[in-house]
């Protein structure tokens, strides 16, 4: 959120970060108050991950008011991941995966506004916001939340006013559960086996030797904004990143009995001919989660269209419309066969 | 002998020796100063909310077992979220055994207090409302208990929901006494669940008083066994203004208890008085559905010992004045639609849905669930004698918060 500053001159200016990953500090059970003590970067602007801190991307990722991210994984030495088929990896214990977020300068910076983190402990997932101060020199924890005004810009260059809002650590459930109990959400083989960037990060991680078991064959999930991707395949990735982690069996919106899970059938499930049940006037007067060929007669455009609180979906973690998406939404159910 | 005593000693030592409760008053930050209270809760604490009115911008969510949060009385407490910019609900609780109390929670954007997957939840003395009164605008549900067990809500209001001021989800062990529930499309409801008394509630000015319903395509299905006794169901008489696609959207303005679908439902003692549309409406649901497992049609539903005041004089569904005026000006204290068969798939199910009336009631003879309501021929209904044993009263656990030995639950019915 500040004006960039070479990295040395941080790197001077502030504590010098840990030379490895702080372990001890992962698994206390108290969270540190600066993210800089976890030593998971060895800079202080948090570009140059520490030994065995790896950045992966998704193929397909959630949409955050079009903020830029950057993820990391870390795995403990003496412990890799266990490759699932399906769900998240087996991700052991003692292991983080660190998210920041941000707006990508023009020169290729990070103007950042906070990094999350997920600590894997013995008695379960741990999530804690930290919010960057505005000169971007120190990650602060803030278990309450927060909001921010941010300035951002959407993926045209348009500038946005942002109300940014840090998730508190029940909020960061609100998302990351599964029966109850907090869990990663991305890294699943089906949303790491793509060519991102200039390789696949399923077999980055069994190359580093922190994957095993990687078949020759892993599923494939594609990047919803891949234009030679058919539009149905395109859309259902994008409703399992943005959607699934609460509309899910195990998940905090399991009541509404509405499933959007990349697996889950094309049917009454993910909202064919299925109407509300406590939608309220989220349903926007309309009769049924998806009308075929009817994206006006849908509930899932209307509240994908909106942003306003109580009718908007997701509920959390955006205040702006995502366009992209909503075109692509429309393209998807005006295709389908009533 | 020793082992028993050294197994108490740890569990007196485990158990929080000194519940703290941690205060929190009017400030500049009261969305930080609520909410950190609610994270930093431990186990046994009470987070006490002084009086004074809140300003909220987002919703609060509490996530830690056996916390109490209270109020000065839900006069004097108001939580309000009018100017609310995030999240579904006012409150959103994902913990066991929470106790709410004596606070009031107003103008939300979604829903008032939730709790999603809990076990031991009790509001008491609660208000929910939207002060500008009914519109298609406010939350849907005032207190929203879904997919959880072990349910009291009791002492408490509700007003102006636009879908249901009480509603009960797909939870199972439910207890919802002596609340007022007033403006609301539906004063409580009671949906895809199991084992639930209401009962000694005033439910008054809604669309519809009383709903006890089950959907089809919800993870948790086949309600049934609820008990609805000595409530007072009058003057539900507010326009439904539920957003349309809602199945309370379907409910007409002036309906006393309405039974959709759902199973061995007993409706006793209550009083019912100036619901134009009826006092008892008992229909299956008739709406296109995929669910293999669902049965749209109720079943085993008992109408006995209400007394009935005026009303069915003014039905506001289509059909109903045609129906009023060939029942001489007004339909009977009943009204069921008649249905004893579905289908699934290609076949048509004939199953025996045993009901039992003892007040005058009227079918309209609809062959099969999802068939046009006013295509039979009605009738008025005289073989309704059906023998059906009524669920044990619901007991909750001795460790329910809130629930003090003197307030005895229900006794069985004679």
């Amino acid at each position: 959120m500040g004006i960039a500053a070479p990295a040395a001159v941080l790197f001077l200016s502030s504590a010098a970060p840990a030379p490895h990953v702080a372990d001890d500090v992962l698994m206390a059970e108290a969270p540190p108050s600066d993210f800089a003590e976890f030593g998971l970067f060895l800079d202080a602007a948090m570009t140059r991950p520490a030994p065995r801190v790896t950045p992966y991307e998704l193929n397909s990722a959630l949409f955050s008011d079009y903020a830029d991210k950057a993820r990391f994984l870390y795995v403990p030495v003496g412990k890799t991941i266990d490759y699932r088929e399906e769900g998240v990896l087996g991700i052991p214990v003692g292991s983080a995966l660190v998210k920041h977020f941000g707006f990508t300068r023009a020169d290729g910076s990070m103007d950042m506004i906070e990094t999350r983190i997920l600590i894997h402990q013995a008695d379960g997932w741990k999530a804690y916001p930290y919010v960057w101060d505005a000169e971007d020199r120190t990650a602060t924890l803030k278990k309450a939340g927060a909001r921010l005004d941010v300035v951002g810009q959407d993926d045209r260059g348009v500038k946005l006013a942002l109300g940014w809002k840090v998730p508190n650590v029940n909020q960061c459930k609100g998302c990351h559960a599964v029966d109850g109990e907090l869990t990663p959400i991305g890294p699943k083989a089906r949303n790491l086996s793509g060519e991102t960037g200039t390789r696949n990060d399923l077999e980055h991680l069994a190359a580093l030797g922190l994957l095993s078991g990687l078949p020759g064959d892993p599923p494939h999930m594609p990047d919803w904004q891949d234009g030679h991707v058919p539009t149905d395949a395109r859309a259902r990735a994008y409703l399992d990143v943005n959607c699934a982690h609460c509309h899910n069996p195990a998940g905090p919106a399991s009541n509404s009995g509405l499933f959007l899970s990349w697996e889950t059938p094309s049917g009454p499930a993910i909202g064919i001919g299925k109407g509300p049940v406590a939608a309220g006037r989220g349903s926007g007067g309309r009769l049924v989660g998806i009308e075929p060929g009817d994206p006006d007669g849908s509930i899932l455009l209307y509240r994908m269209d909106s942003t306003e609180p109580g009718v908007m979906m997701p509920e959390l973690a955006r205040t702006q419309r995502h366009d992209e998406a909503v075109d692509l939404m429309r393209a998807w159910i005006e295709e389908m066969t009533p | 002998m020793t082992r028993t005593l050294f197994a108490a000693a740890l569990l007196l030592s485990a158990s929080p020796l000194a519940a703290k409760t941690l205060q929190v008053t009017p400030g500049d930050d009261p969305y930080d100063a609520l909410q950190t209270a609610l994270i930093e809760a431990e186990p046994g604490d009470v987070v006490h909310i002084a009086a004074g009115t809140y300003a909220l911008t987002d919703g609060l969510s509490l996530d830690v077992d056996d916390v109490t949060v209270r109020g000065d009385g839900p006069a004097a407490t108001i939580l309000s979220f009018k100017g609310q910019t995030g999240a579904g609900e006012g409150l959103l609780i994902t913990s066991d055994g929470v106790l709410v109390a004596d606070f009031a929670v107003e103008d939300t954007r979604g829903d008032g207090i939730k709790t999603k997957g809990v076990d031991r939840f009790t509001a008491d003395n609660v208000r929910v409302e939207w002060t500008n009164g009914p519109d298609a605008q406010n939350g849907a549900y005032g207190l929203y208990p879904v997919e959880s067990t072990n349910i009291l809500v009791q002492n408490s209001e509700v007003i102006a929901c636009s879908d249901a001021g009480i509603y009960v989800g797909q939870s199972d062990n439910i207890v919802v006494r002596n609340n007022r529930v007033s403006y609301n499309v539906a004063g409580i409801e009671i949906e895809n669940s199991t084992r639930a008394d209401v009962y000694d509630n005033v439910a008054f000015h809604n669309t519809g008083g009383i709903l006890v319903f089950d959907l089809p395509n919800l993870p948790k299905g086949d309600g049934h066994s609820t008990r609805l006794f000595r409530n007072v169901v009058v003057n539900n008489d507010t326009d439904n203004f539920a957003p349309e696609g809602n199945i309370v959207a379907e409910v007409p303005r002036g309906l006393g208890i309405m039974v959709m679908a759902n199973r061995n439902v007993h409706i006793f003692d209550n009083v019912l008085d100036g619901n134009d549309s009826g006092q008892i409406m008992i229909v299956a649901y008739a709406r296109p559905y995929e669910d293999t497992d669902y049965n749209p049609l109720p079943r085993e539903v008992v109408v006995r010992d209400n007394v009935y005041g005026e009303g069915g004089g003014a039905p506001a569904f289509p059909g109903g004045a045609e129906l009023a005026a060939a029942l001489g000006g007004a339909i009977p204290p009943i009204l069921w639609d008649g249905a004893a068969a579905y289908r699934r798939g290609g076949e048509t199910l004939e199953v025996p849905v045993r009901m039992h009336f003892d007040a005058p009631a009227v079918t309209l003879n609809v062959a099969t669930a999802g068939d046009d309501r006013l295509g039979g021929m009605p009738s008025m209904v005289t073989d309704a004698h059906a023998e059906i044993e009524e669920p044990a009263p619901v007991v909750l656990p001795a460790n329910q918060p809130g629930l003090s030995d003197e307030k005895a639950l229900a006794p069985a019915s004679d």
